[in-house]
């Protein structure tokens, strides 16, 4: 797609082209290659930018190159904007709920749409300004606009100019997954590319696929008016997911209003004049559902092609995305790959993360490993689901013994205050250490817990130790004590026993 | 509903020597004729929910109810309950579970969606005077575990010399070794919950500590389909070892999967390698289980009416429908039946008081507490002492005292009915203590110590 281009027919706002000149200069030239530089790096979305910003900050000489928009997909078209409407549709809801904190409920609430999604680009457009061509430029980075294409193991073409590398970077991402579904394409359907285009809020709109991508948007638009149907071919949403966290979900988007169809496929889509026609089946039962949108969020397909990957030796699969090893090699040892085009979870701080392992082991022959940092990543439903290190189910399977220390959201107080108290901490040690291996949080603000106990995981900080930090009373934080304290209570409780049985 | 088996129902009630009107006096009655007054009652509902020329019995007391297969075997188990407590002679008692038997014996077994099973399983839910499959249902497999359970449970009782015991252990055999639990495996590491004629295997399992335990022991036991011992372990990986309110269990929300299999086999002091690694078993983790969900009604996260400390019994069954009513100031979501549980819900303010006496073998006095407590503050929830599948005090409408199910399910009655035995005689436990197939199961599955 032309960068000057929206993705649907919608004219440009003053935001769209503030935006657009930050992560794609119409006027830009790009400069005359070096005679070889110590980094290019393919894709300017949170794993390319960053390593190319931090590879420059230590004197590498470094190129990117960008055929699109810089900050990928998570500031044009995932993370930002969606988090930005997510915001506005939970004001909504408290708005809705006013009554349960013993507040007055407005009369005649109803949703200004083309507001909320100004308020969307408006923040866009603001957030751009940290991941615009100009800063890498200024970082000494040459920015180089169009499709970079290997020209053998150690160069990368584009628009015509030869880039020599000692080391490069894949981060070129990934795109929509295309659904299979017969007739969906002649209907016409949404994705993250395009949904944030609209500006009239969908009077009906069918959500297909229970992932992240999915339960958020799903929410999201019911909670600014659509009537949603979500349908997920798993007996639960957010895949692995611990099964009480997509429970606790299944009965939020439920409570919500969202009709919810799991162990369920799309098998037709068909449109008239009434709308799009949707034939559904779960198991042997078939349905049939009209609405004004589909909103697909099926996974993502890594972009892959149109990078000549063979002249370079680099080993890929279409579906699966580029194979690295744990150091983010490539079947070619100078090439490095990070974020989405190669991840199987695909967040923007995975790939944070990953960039700075790039620039450590491409640059400074460093030896480190994704797999040894513990990278929590989070679903921004209401409550938020968020998750760091292994599950019970992946800690089992490689023979680790494991407990879990559980604690409610409903006996912890500024949850209950706050009328906040659905949800749990549950935190996975060791068994027989106070070693945290994994957790999962299921809260209203599950994304800023989670970050304590990922805190705790890379600094090898365990229960035991947290169980000693002061908490301000009251948080919501203040449930990773009570677990920590629970831990206490399971080393207290027989000391405690034989101490009663020497005295008394 | 036959005539002639009404008619006997009703004489075996008008026998009873405790009075069947409103028990207003229950509360004063000691432990034992507390157990037995309730425990005899939940036994009647086989007797006035069965029809007698197939042995089938109902799901639930309404009327049109189909047979649930599980039903039916619990009921194989109370029968022989009843001759030890000398409810039903022990002639009755064996031509009741024959003619049940010969009825699965003979009955279809296709792919045909109006069969009554197929590979040796059957249909969750079954027509009571045809037998045939209804409502679409699935071919269960812990349902037909449930019913297995019955067949060897009353094959382990009548094993005399007359004719028609003999032929009631020929038949139970008969009957398990045509169950095809590796079809049921379809290539997979684990059980799936079921299969239909229309659609093929159900896509999701079991995942989780859940009442397939029994399943697990039948399958890894079968004389001819027997499924192999790693299944079992594949299962037990998706355990979750919690610690929860201060108590380690494995976890599970609703009480009835701390319950079900416990009908049958006495976990007491036998452990699997789960078990042994975690210094627990079976037994121990029901208990804790159980006071987990006092712990819960004590906290009453949700602030709905009634809970307390003996006030308690989240678990599966019927609720006030699905609805969204607002009650002292606050929007409350209700729920029809389903499986209810702790901490994670769902809780709609619905107690099980079924579920909360079938907690008598592990916790005696906090059962005996529940029940004496609804009989003092809740007396209009019992009616002929049988307890109701659900009561939700918060559920006020036009001057209540809150919700009560209406009739009986026959899963409550069958457990509450096998519960008290294994509590008073462990009659159930015995009988299948001495069941060649539950030890050779639980043996595959890794159990070890104890009784076995």
């Amino acid at each position: 797609m032309p960068p000057e281009q929206l993705s649907s027919n919608r004219k440009s706002t003053d935001f769209d082209l503030r935006e657009l000149q930050n992560v794609h200069p119409q006027d830009w030239k790009n400069p005359e290659p070096a005679h070889r530089y110590s980094l290019v790096v393919i894709g300017a979305g949170p794993a390319g930018f960053l390593t190319a910003l931090n590879a420059a900050k230590v004197g590498a000489k470094v190129a990117i190159v960008e055929r699109d928009r810089f900050g990928g997909a998570c500031f044009n078209i995932g993370c930002i904007p969606s988090k930005t409407i997510i915001r506005t549709s939970r004001l909504y809801a408290e708005i809705r709920n006013a009554d349960n904190f013993g507040a007055e409920v407005p009369s005649g609430i109803s949703v200004n749409f083309p507001a909320v999604m100004e308020r969307m680009r408006r923040v866009r457009a603001r957030v751009s300004r940290r991941v615009s061509a100009q800063k890498l430029t200024s970082a000494g980075v040459d920015v180089f606009f169009g499709q970079a294409r290997f020209a053998g193991p150690k160069a990368v073409e584009v628009e015509g100019k030869l880039l020599h590398f000692k080391r490069a970077l894949i981060a070129s991402g990934a795109r929509p997954k295309v659904p299979s579904i017969p007739g969906i394409a002649a209907a016409g359907y949404l994705t993250n590319e395009n949904v944030f285009d609209l500006d009239e809020c969908p009077r009906r709109l069918l959500v297909l696929g229970g992932g992240p991508l999915g339960c958020e948007l799903a929410q999201a638009f019911c909670r600014l008016g659509s009537h949603v149907n979500i349908v997920q071919d798993d007996p639960m949403f957010l895949g692995n997911e611990e099964r009480d966290a997509a429970q606790i979900l299944s009965e939020a988007l439920a409570r919500d209003g969202i009709d919810i169809h799991l162990n369920s496929q799309a098998v037709g889509v068909r449109a008239d004049g009434k709308g799009k026609i949707v034939d559904l089946v779960s198991d042997d039962y078939k349905f049939t559902l009209t609405v004004d949108e589909i909103l697909v969020g099926i996974g993502s397909t890594p972009n892959v092609t149109d990078m000549n990957l063979e002249d370079a030796g680099v080993h890929y699969d279409k579906d699966a995305g580029i194979m690295t090893n744990d150091y983010l090699q490539t079947s070619n040892p100078r090439i490095y790959a990070a974020g989405d085009v190669c991840s199987e979870k695909k967040f923007p701080h995975i790939e944070v993360a990953a960039s700075e392992i790039v620039v450590r082991n491409a640059l400074f022959w460093g030896r480190e490993r994704l797999s040894m940092s513990a990278v929590p990543f989070c679903t921004y439903t209401d409550p938020e689901i968020a998750h760091v290190g292994l599950y019970f189910t992946e800690a089992r399977a490689k023979d680790i013994p494991v407990k879990t220390f559980t604690v409610m959201m409903s006996d912890v107080d500024r949850a209950i205050t706050d009328s906040e108290d659905e949800g749990f901490v549950k935190i996975h040690v060791k068994e027989g250490t106070d070693q945290i291996i994994g957790a999962t949080v299921a809260a209203s603000h599950a994304g800023e817990l989670i970050s304590e106990i990922s805190l705790a995981m890379n600094a090898k900080i365990g229960l035991r130790a947290l169980a000693r930090v002061n908490y301000p009373y009251p948080t919501q934080a203040q449930a990773i004590k009570l677990a920590a304290n629970a831990y206490l209570d399971t080393l207290r409780n027989p000391i405690r026993n034989w101490l009663r049985k020497q005295w008394l | 509903m036959h005539g002639v088996e009404r008619f006997t129902a009703q004489k075996a009630f008008q026998n009873r020597s405790i009075n069947t009107e409103t028990p207003a006096h229950l509360v004063t009655l000691p432990d034992d004729d507390l157990l037995n007054a309730l425990q005899r009652a939940a036994f009647g509902y086989f007797l006035t929910q069965c029809n007698s020329a197939n042995g089938l019995v109902a799901d639930r007391s309404v009327a049109g109810a189909p047979c649930s297969i599980a039903v039916v075997g619990f009921a194989l188990c109370s029968y022989p309950i009843a001759v030890e407590r000398r409810w039903m002679t022990r002639d009755d008692a064996a031509r009741r579970i024959l003619t049940t038997l010969l009825f699965f014996l003979n009955s279809a077994q296709s792919e045909a969606p109006d069969a009554t099973g197929y590979m040796g399983f059957y249909y969750h839910f079954l027509d009571m005077q045809t037998g045939k499959r209804v409502w679409d249902c699935e071919l269960s497999l812990i349902d037909t575990a449930l019913l297995l359970g019955g067949i060897l449970a009353a094959s382990a009782y009548f094993t005399g010399n007359s004719p028609i015991e003999v032929q009631i252990r020929q038949v139970a055999e008969t009957l398990y070794s045509r169950i095809d639990w590796q079809w049921a495996q379809h290539g997979g590491p684990t059980l799936p919950q079921g299969w239909k004629p229309e659609s093929g295997f159900l896509h999701y399992g079991w995942e989780g500590y859940s009442e397939a335990i029994l399943l697990y022991v039948l399958a890894l036991a079968s004389p001819t389909h027997a499924i192999p011992a790693n299944s079992y372990s594949a299962w037990t990986s998706t355990y979750q070892w919690e610690n929860l309110y201060g108590y380690d269990f494995l976890y599970a929300g609703p009480l009835f999967i701390h319950q079900l299999s416990h009908a049958w086999i006495d976990f007491r002091r036998i452990q699997d390698p789960f078990m042994r690694e975690k210094g627990s078993d079976y037994f121990k983790n029901s208990c804790q289980a159980t006071y987990i969900q006092r712990q819960y009604a004590l906290r009453n996260p949700k602030d709905f009416r009634g809970y307390g400390e003996n006030v308690w019994g989240f678990s599966a069954g019927d609720g006030p429908s699905p609805q969204r009513i607002r009650i002292d100031g606050v929007d409350r979501s209700f729920f029809g039946y389903t499986a209810r549980g702790v901490p994670y819900g769902p809780d709609d303010g619905t107690i099980c008081p079924p579920a909360a006496l079938a907690s008598l073998v592990f916790v005696p006095d906090m059962a005996l507490a529940a029940v004496r407590c609804l009989c003092d503050r809740y007396p209009e929830v019992i009616k002929e002492y049988r307890l109701p599948s659900g009561f939700n005090p918060s559920f006020i409408r036009n001057g209540s005292r809150g919700w009560i199910s209406e009739g009986y399910l026959g899963l409550d009655q069958g457990i509450v009915t096998l519960m008290i035995e294994n509590y008073r005689s462990q009659l159930i436990w015995k009988l299948m203590r001495q069941c060649a197939y539950i030890r050779n199961g639980l043996r595959r599955a890794g159990f070890r110590g104890g009784w076995l």
